[in-house]
């Protein structure tokens, strides 16, 4: 039961992060990129989860939790580029 | 191991010296003196030994399958340089004391001086060629920076360049012919060397190796017609030019003839090459010193001509001529030192070296005038003095030679004629100096230097006048065991004495004096003749070669080296592409015996996700930020890859990583343009696709090729020894920090330096900020916005705990010092975006560079601490500990090793991306007001 949920989320997943993608080449502004790449990164934290259930090992959970924790930092970072230019003022 | 400490104390004593620079002179130069003592001491203490006939060895073991090893040995030829170097060195530096002018540096001198001493005794006492190289080597350097003391003299810088150009020439060509020679008897070892002497002259390359290790010996020794180097060293403070072109610098080369003359003379070519280049260098170097002005100048070329001399003597097919050679050696030593300690007296009282101005100093010091001459009338070969001694074997020797078969006779008239202008020579530095009328308007008033200045010259005159009178007394014991060196255990009947009765040599001297009178009574039709002479201006020429050669240089590296980052890379990649693609036409099949796996849909979209990341990224590289996100998405996706692919450490590092790459990309866009202008043509971009799509190709070959093949790799040994060996059940971080933590260390050190030369080219680098982004609109006026300020200061804590908790669990779980480190340096990153340097430098003071160095300090210290278990160097230690409330576990060193990665990294990063970013906190910003 669990496997098929497993699959089918996989699936959608997988297909969220080819919209992610799509938004990313299409754009039309920058901002709307920097927020497609943040939610590829989000995405990926699920991807990376559901893979860790899927091979039933814990040993995935800390790169979910770093990218849960700094990918945001990479996106602060660009939006700082945008706003201001000068990042570390 | 006490044969060991006396090149060893020494170079302690260069760099004790280095230290002194806060004491007075008087306590300067007795610690200086210190070493170079006992040393001495040192030596004497092996005297009786090497008299008896012993050859005393010793050697460590350094690099044994390279057959190299650290080997000293001390024999008589050893030993009498040995005596001579350290001897005159410590002359020379309390020589030195009252030389120096208040504003010379003491300390600098000193220690040049000692390290060059070093160098000398390194290479009269190896035992092992490469290492005797090494030392040669050491000398030219040496003796570049002591040529070059006075480096705010052109004369001084460019004579210091010459004499590294030429006598470094001479060093590669040495090492060219100790290698040969070393490969015809196959060993390094010297002693091997001198006991081939039939395999080493019968082989094919005999002559070319003698030919290259004269060149070295020839360069050294100032012969012709690479002398003039000599002259320009001159530059050099006098106690420099005492040292080095009376004991040892030039008598480096002389030394080497004599080394080798058991392996590499005896032959026809060596006595034609050695007899005439000695000849040539002989009459030559007599001739011109008769005619400078300088007396520096004339004591040059009198070396020149006195170094010929000796290499003329072991050029002459006899073994009494290579005794008169080595007797020579110590008497040229004697007198041509005190003879420059008295030219720099006589520079420093009356502040000039021309000797057309020069006159009549006898009035103004005639006790210095009185040694002076004494040495003077040595170097001219006057009976009761130790030059005639050596000089009249030497006339006595070129009348038994019979190289040039019936026109030998010449070679005597020759000599004759050559001893007949040092007379002259020798007279006018007499004369000319001490007598002549009156001083012609002098800088100073001339008067007797120091009392204590003229002490070493008191010594060395002393002794040239002991040799010259009780010369067996005196010189016997280290001449005889010298000569049984040279002569490979065979020492001729002979016998040094004052009087040999009315003979042929004693004819030949009484030629040269009178001659030597007479035609220095007649200097000025000499003087005339030579004003008359085309001039010849070895400087110009050699300047004019440099610079021909450094043009032709940089053409040629301009050719190449354009400075076009495309080009480089273009270069770099056709490179690997022929290097690597070529295999792969010689390979039969691409796809090798292992099943393949099936590829699973979310594989499938992730590779498509990796390539559509790279292509956009390619489309979109002229706007920066765009293709900036794309290359974001190839980096997501190869850190999920690894994940997909089992190697957890190896996605979090790529995480972490990919987080302050973007960091370090936005702070450097901030200063580049925001698009790049279209500036490939068409074709170039054909050809540019052509190489990336076939390095593709060939990278993805191989790639598949190999992971289609079993592979053994050493991982299973890895894996197998891990937590046996190591204490850790994560065997990438048991790698890192424990099989291969000496490669850990190296590369830690390279970020640091890495970290501080970043942070020193950006100390004021000037740059241009723009006022507005690539659209022209106006930057925001809020700086610090309040949610992320809010936000990245609770996450501070957070992420501090899980780098702590990765650091922890890192030597059994996915983690260590490397990933927790890049954790903290994103954490506190985020604090500078949000809060900007100023909030950061009000709240925490950091030295990142003590940070970067405390770091590699604890790495080095753990690693150096299996030394005092008495293990190799970075042996890891752990066990297992019942600690309450916590339980069972394991302390490894490894672990304070991995502190070590973690502190580095952390400072490192911090540097690079704090230092960037305070770029824009000083520099004035182009304010756009709305």
């Amino acid at each position: 039961m669990l496997d098929t949920v497993i699959l089918i989320v996989f699936a959608m997943i997988g297909l969220s992060l080819l919209l992610n993608v799509w938004r990313l080449l299409v754009g039309p502004s920058v901002p709307d990129r920097i927020l497609a790449l943040d939610t590829m990164y989000i995405n990926s934290i699920a991807l990376i989860i559901l893979y860790g259930m899927n091979m039933g090992t814990e040993l995935y959970f800390e790169a979910a939790l770093l990218i849960a924790m700094l990918g945001f930092v990479s996106t602060v970072a660009v939006c700082k580029y945008l706003l201001r230019g000068d990042i570390i003022e | 191991m006490t044969l060991l400490w006396i090149p060893l104390l020494s170079l302690i004593g260069s760099i004790i010296s280095s230290m002194t620079g806060k004491l007075t002179r008087n306590q300067s130069t007795s610690l200086s003196l210190l070493m170079p003592f006992i040393a001495l001491c040192i030596t004497i203490s092996f005297a009786p030994a090497v008299f008896s006939g012993e050859e005393v060895r010793e050697t460590i073991s350094w690099i044994p399958l390279l057959g190299i090893n650290i080997a000293f040995r001390l024999d008589g030829l050893a030993l009498l340089f040995v005596f001579m170097i350290i001897t005159i060195g410590i002359l020379v530096i309390f020589y030195a004391r009252y030389y120096l002018s208040s504003k010379d540096s003491m300390p600098k001198l000193y220690s040049y001086l000692m390290l060059f001493m070093t160098a000398m005794l390194g290479i009269v006492m190896s035992n092992n060629v490469i290492q005797l190289w090494f030392f040669w080597e050491l000398t030219s350097i040496s003796s570049f920076l002591l040529i070059s003391y006075w480096w705010y003299k052109s004369e001084a810088r460019k004579g210091a360049i010459m004499a590294l150009t030429i006598t470094g020439g001479g060093g590669l060509a040495l090492l060219a012919g100790l290698l040969i020679i070393s490969n015809i008897v196959g060993s390094y070892s010297l002693d091997v060397i001198l006991a081939s002497r039939e395999l080493i002259q019968s082989h094919n390359l005999y002559e070319v190796a003698l030919i290259l290790v004269l060149l070295g010996a020839f360069t050294k020794s100032a012969q012709f017609p690479f002398h003039f180097w000599l002259p320009h060293a001159m530059a050099a403070p006098t106690p420099v030019s005492a040292y080095l072109h009376s004991a040892t610098m030039v008598k480096a080369g002389i030394f080497l003839l004599a080394r080798f003359y058991p392996a590499l003379a005896g032959t026809d070519i060596w006595f034609i090459i050695v007899s005439l280049t000695g000849m040539t260098t002989l009459l030559f170097g007599a001739y011109v010193a008769l005619f400078k002005h300088d007396l520096k100048g004339l004591l040059a070329y009198s070396t020149i001509s006195h170094l010929g001399l000796i290499t003329l003597l072991f050029g002459l097919n006899t073994e009494l001529a290579t005794v008169a050679a080595i007797f020579h050696i110590i008497n040229h030593a004697t007198f041509k030192a005190s003879l420059f300690m008295a030219t720099g007296i006589i520079d420093h009282e009356t502040g000039t070296r021309d000797m057309r101005k020069i006159n009549g100093m006898w009035r103004y010091m005639p006790y210095t005038a009185t040694l002076a001459m004494v040495a003077a009338a040595s170097m001219a070969g006057v009976p009761l003095l130790n030059g005639f001694l050596s000089k009249e074997m030497f006339f006595a020797e070129t009348l038994h030679q019979q190289l040039l078969g019936s026109m030998s006779w010449i070679i005597p008239v020759l000599a004759t004629i050559a001893g007949a202008f040092s007379v002259a020579y020798s007279a006018r530095f007499i004369h000319d100096v001490f007598f002549n009328g009156d001083p012609i308007d002098l800088p100073k008033e001339p008067s007797e230097p120091p009392r204590y200045m003229r002490v070493p010259i008191e010594i060395l005159v002393a002794l040239c006048l002991l040799v010259g009178i009780f010369p067996n007394f005196i010189v016997d014991d280290i001449l005889t065991s010298a000569s049984f060196a040279v002569l490979g255990g065979y020492v001729p009947e002979f016998k040094v004495s004052l009087w040999h009765g009315f003979n042929l040599p004693l004819l030949m001297s009484a030629f040269a004096v009178t001659g030597g009178l007479f035609m220095y009574t007649q200097r000025r039709h000499l003087f005339t003749f030579q004003a008359s002479l085309p001039p010849l201006n070895a400087k110009k020429a050699f300047d004019n070669s440099i610079y021909v050669m450094i043009k032709w240089c940089q053409r040629k590296i301009g050719a190449i080296e354009n400075g076009s980052l495309q080009r480089y890379l273009m270069l770099m990649f056709l490179i690997v592409l022929l290097g690597a693609g070529w295999p792969l036409f010689e390979m039969h099949e691409l796809v090798g015996t292992k099943e393949l796996t099936p590829v699973s849909m979310h594989s499938a979209v992730g590779a498509a996700l990796l390539m559509i990341g790279a292509i956009s990224t390619v489309i979109w590289y002229r706007t920066r930020m765009v293709s900036l996100l794309m290359i974001s998405v190839v980096g997501l996706m190869v850190s999920v890859a690894f994940t997909r692919f089992s190697a957890p450490d190896l996605a979090l590092t790529q995480l972490t990583v990919e987080v302050v790459t973007i960091v370090l990309l936005m702070l450097a866009l901030f200063f580049l343009p925001q698009r790049s202008p279209k500036e490939s043509s068409s074709m170039r971009i054909i050809r540019d696709i052509s190489i990336s799509a076939g390095l593709g190709i060939v990278v993805g070959s191989i790639c598949y090729a190999l992971i289609t093949r079993p592979f053994e790799s050493i991982s299973n040994f890895f894996i197998a020894n891990a937590k046996t060996g190591g204490g850790g059940t994560n065997v990438v971080n048991v790698i890192l920090v424990d099989f291969r933590g000496f490669d850990t260390l190296g590369e830690i050190c390279v970020l640091g330096i890495a970290a501080l030369g970043i942070s020193k080219l950006l100390i004021n680098l000037p740059l241009f900020m723009p006022g507005s982004d690539s659209e022209g609109r106006p930057w925001a006026r809020e700086r610090y916005p309040i949610l992320l300020a809010s936000i990245s200061q609770s996450l501070l804590p957070l992420a501090l705990l899980v780098s702590v908790y990765i650091f922890l669990r890192g030597h059994n779980l996915p983690g260590g010092g490397f990933i927790a480190g890049l954790i903290t340096a994103i954490a506190f990153i985020l604090q500078y975006i949000a809060h900007g340097s100023n909030w950061i430098s009000e709240r925490l003071t950091i030295n990142y560079r003590k940070i970067i160095a405390s770091g590699l300090a604890i790495a080095l210290l753990t690693g150096v601490g299996s030394w005092f278990f008495g293990r190799p160097f970075m042996t890891t230690w752990f066990d297992y500990f019942d600690i309450p409330f916590i339980g069972n576990i394991e302390l490894a060193s490894a672990l304070v090793f991995d502190l070590g990665v973690y502190i580095t990294v952390v400072g490192a990063t911090l540097m690079i991306l704090a230092h960037l970013g305070e770029l824009t906190a000083n520099a004035p910003k182009e304010e756009v007001n709305i």
